[in-house]
């Protein structure tokens, strides 16, 4: 990692990703998009896969990008993404960044297997995941990224299971650079993707992306609840830097889970008369052994 | 789509035949959209986009410099929107009736939420006399029940007031 | 009970009666609220189900692959992208003969990207062995998945219920959905005969070489043929239980007299249906042929109907890219070479990607055809966007 210090912490306002599109107010992903982008600079492609980012910021004749875009399918950005840097390299073009983009189920559902490839193949190509927790694009129904005890449209009753692992298992395919970062922290955003597009090979980054909408909250508390994320130990920030842990975010006060969940509708259930205290418990256990795992 | 759907459901509680659908349908959750809505006395079959309403009801005021509103109304149909404004204030080009209520405003006051639904409706009732009130009220009930759905009745019942008065 | 309501909803509630043991999905927009329905239905306690939450279409298709061959009665809702992408397992399906059911919110197919609705999906499918009904309006819709498991468990063939996204899965209009007592004697629970049972033990899906494949091709295709009575048979069944039509064949609109005739298939028909009595008090004779099963194709019916109809006109909302229209292709076929001398057959393409169609499209393309057949066009096209070398 050759860039100095100063360079990798200045928080870069490009207008890669500029405004007029039609996301909802106080959208995380928009927000974090438009970091990501500026992050990048204007030597960079994004291959974005269907969802939220695509369809509110790429109808035909008026798209917000100001970079060269590629949208194929859903489960596919990664393998697009390869196909460029293939390109790229048998063309002996470049550098550029490629960076692959998608929410929930282009990273760990529907589009997994694109990216293990993508990982396992090691193309030089930085994949972000935009996390909102559920495929809100289509109507928030849950997705492998969906917590522990979440109303969704398809798990009406709350989410019976735990939330998918996806920056460790991008890390076990052995890939260099993984992160994780919420949108309320611009600079450790950008620095994080900076450090990234610096690495050779493919790098994974994390989003936290709160959806106002989805999570039932009002879009001026996305700040509050990235600070909760964090504070409460559900959602952990640090760097895996060659397969080590590296770089994390130490809580420095603990919050009972409570006052995360308490915040957003989609939780709201577990508040209510026959509301379920075990569930918010269990919640607490996932808080703690986060804590535990990566010494927060 | 939510007031095309209420409308739909008390015209057919009046004993007529109604179809609602939206017009192209955001995929994005709280995108803004347009329904059409067809009421009659026969089965309907069709299904084109509705170009010529009768009536128009605008739930979104800011809509009216951003979009194309008016186009296709009928000459002596009418425009219904939300707003605090007068219908002379609108300065609408048309020949159509144009009647507005400030349905934001009543539905913070009586229901709590911004959602002009049942007021627009109950107005938009109140206006034509399509539709009885109390087919609008046995839709309310229909879809939410308990306080919210008592709340939107009695915001209802403040739009017909208000609409009767002028 | 009559009420007014979503087409999404009225499905998933008429399927919750249908008692599927396993329901598996993946979203997709028009789908979407038939299967949050349903979810909403299981979680309830509504229907005793499993309900399996899938990463992809693809698995959806495999999950309930694997339900149906273990002796499950299953279900699964797609379109455009999910069914495309799931491909590969449809055509498994139906090799293995499992009593499937479908539903196909019809929806456009990208690129480029159109979430509206028009029948490529389906017509993109049509050669993998699945019966195909295509639905006319939301009654229709409901009606039509209470026959496919019906059809699909006498035949062991997979049932494809069409009905096309937006305009009917989130319209709302009158259905009467039948109670479950009613549909429990229409529909009778899963005799499976063919599954995995360590107590029966056989293979389902060996590999078959040069010597045996083709007889299962041949088997197929004729099981499709022979499923045309069975159709036919719980239509009628459906008709004297229910108190209504749904279904069959084909279904037929001021045809007698008619000195034109459209052949469509899908909701378009209902805007038809109102062009025909329209132009009917302007005292000219337009009739419909209203296509309900696409596969099995009923070339005969249309033959028989139409013998004597020299001016037919076919409207489809899909197309084959570099041949035309995919409808009038097959209707074309359903007249010996010998009787086509002087019939008209035309082929308008229309509503592609959720593009409107109105009554006054519908109206243009009548009246064209009366002055003279068109080989293939495009209804309502606009050349405004197309640049000159491309048209």
């Amino acid at each position: 990692m050759n860039q100095n210090a100063e360079e990798l912490n200045k928080v870069e306002k490009k207008d890669l990703f500029t405004s007029g599109h039609r996301a909802c107010g106080g959208c995380g992903q928009a927000l974090a998009a438009r970091l990501v982008q500026d992050a990048s600079g204007e030597n960079t492609i994004a291959c974005v896969a269907t969802g939220c980012l695509e369809v509110f910021s790429s109808p035909y004749p008026d798209p917000s990008w100001r970079i060269p875009f590629l949208h194929s399918l859903f489960e596919n950005a990664s393998a697009v993404a390869s196909g460029v840097e293939a390109a790229y390299k048998a063309l002996k073009k470049g550098p550029v960044n490629i960076i692959a983009q998608g929410g929930d189920g282009s990273t760990a559902d529907i589009g997994f297997q694109s990216i293990s490839g993508m990982f396992e193949r090691g193309h030089n190509v930085l994949y972000v995941c935009y996390d909102n927790e559920a495929y809100m694009n289509t109507g928030v129904q849950r997705s492998s990224f969906t917590p522990y005890g979440a109303r969704t449209s398809t798990t009406p009753m709350g989410n019976k299971t735990r939330k998918k692992n996806m920056p460790l298992i991008a890390a076990d395919h052995g890939i260099p650079y993984v992160a994780t970062a919420t949108v309320d922290d611009f600079r450790d955003l950008q620095r994080k993707v900076k450090t990234a597009l610096s690495i050779e090979g493919p790098k994974y980054i994390h989003i936290l992306a709160p959806c106002p909408l989805g999570w039932g909250h009002h879009g001026e508390l996305t700040v509050q609840i990235c600070r909760l994320a964090k504070d409460t130990g559900l959602f952990p920030i640090y760097e895996i830097i060659d397969g080590k842990l590296a770089n994390v975010k130490k809580i420095r006060a603990k919050v009972p889970v409570e006052e995360y969940l308490k915040l957003q509708g989609r939780f709201s259930h577990l508040f209510k008369k026959g509301g379920s205290k075990e569930t918010i418990a269990e919640i607490q256990n996932i808080a703690n052994q986060n804590i535990e795992r990566y010494n927060l | 789509m939510a007031a095309a759907e209420l409308l739909s459901i008390a015209a057919f509680k009046d004993g007529k035949f109604s179809q609602a659908f939206p017009s192209f349908g955001a995929e994005r959750v709280g995108a803004p959209v347009m329904a059409f809505v067809r009421i009659d006395d026969k089965k309907i079959r069709t299904r084109e986009d509705v170009q010529n309403p009768d009536y128009l009801i605008v739930q979104d005021y800011n809509l009216i410099g951003s979009v194309p509103v008016l186009d296709g109304l009928k000459p002596d149909g009418l425009i219904l929107v939300n707003t605090e404004l007068k219908p002379e204030e609108l300065q609408l080009k048309t020949t159509a009736k144009v009647e507005t209520i400030p349905a934001t405003e009543i539905a913070l006051e009586i229901i709590g939420r911004p959602i002009p639904n049942a007021i627009m409706i109950g107005a938009f009732c109140t206006i034509t006399g399509l539709i009885s009130l109390d087919a609008v009220q046995e839709a309310i009930m229909g879809k939410f029940p308990g306080r919210v759905g008592e709340n939107n009745v009695a915001a209802l019942e403040r739009a017909h007031e208000i609409m009767q008065k002028r | 009970m009559l009420k007014q309501v979503e087409g999404s909803r009225a499905v998933a509630e008429v399927v919750a009666k249908c008692r599927p043991n396993v329901i598996s999905a993946y979203p997709i927009t028009p789908q979407t609220h038939i299967v949050e329905d349903l979810a909403s239905i299981v979680g309830r306690g509504d229907l005793d189900a499993e309900y399996v939450n899938v990463e992809s279409e693809f698995s959806a298709a495999s999950v309930v692959l694997g339900a149906s061959a273990a002796g499950a009665r299953a279900y699964s809702a797609t379109t455009s992208q999910g069914l495309l992408l799931m491909s590969e397992v449809i055509y498994c399906i139906a090799g293995m003969r499992l009593p499937i059911v479908f539903t196909i919110a019809n929806r456009a197919i990208s690129a480029p990207l159109s979430i509206w609705n028009d029948q490529q999906d389906s017509m993109a499918l049509r050669d993998a062995g699945w019966i195909q009904l295509h639905a006319e309006d939301n009654q229709e819709a409901a009606d039509l998945h209470i026959q496919a498991f019906k059809i699909a468990e006498e035949t062991h063939l997979p049932v494809m219920v069409c009905m096309d996204g937006f305009i009917l899965t989130h319209a709302f209009e009158p259905v009467d959905v039948p109670d479950q007592k009613e549909v429990d004697n229409f529909l009778p629970p899963f005799k499976p005969t063919n599954i995995v049972d360590p107590r029966w033990p056989r293979g389902i899906g060996l590999f078959a070489d040069p010597r045996f494949y083709m007889e299962t091709r041949y088997t197929l295709h004729r099981a499709m043929e022979k499923s045309e009575e069975t159709i036919k048979k719980v239509s009628e069944g459906f008709a004297k239980a229910f108190g209504r039509d749904s279904g069959g064949f084909i279904k037929t609109y001021k045809l007698k007299d008619a000195d034109v005739v459209v052949i469509s298939m899908g909701s378009i028909v209902g805007t038809i249906k109102d062009l025909i009595d329209q132009l009917e008090e302007e005292g000219k004779k337009v009739g419909l042929l209203q296509i309900c099963s696409y596969r099995p194709f009923p070339r005969r019916e249309i033959y028989n109907s139409l013998k004597d109809k020299m001016n037919i006109v076919v409207v489809e909302k899909s197309i084959s890219l570099g041949r035309g229209g995919i409808l009038a292709s097959d209707v074309r076929w359903s007249f010996p070479r010998a009787e086509k001398k002087d019939r008209n057959i035309s082929s308008f393409i229309a509503g592609l990607g959720g593009r409107n169609i109105t009554k006054n499209d519908l109206r243009y393309m009548v009246e064209k055809v009366e002055k003279e057949p068109v080989e293939l066009e495009f209804l309502g096209l606009k050349k405004e966007l197309i640049s000159e070398k491309d048209l």
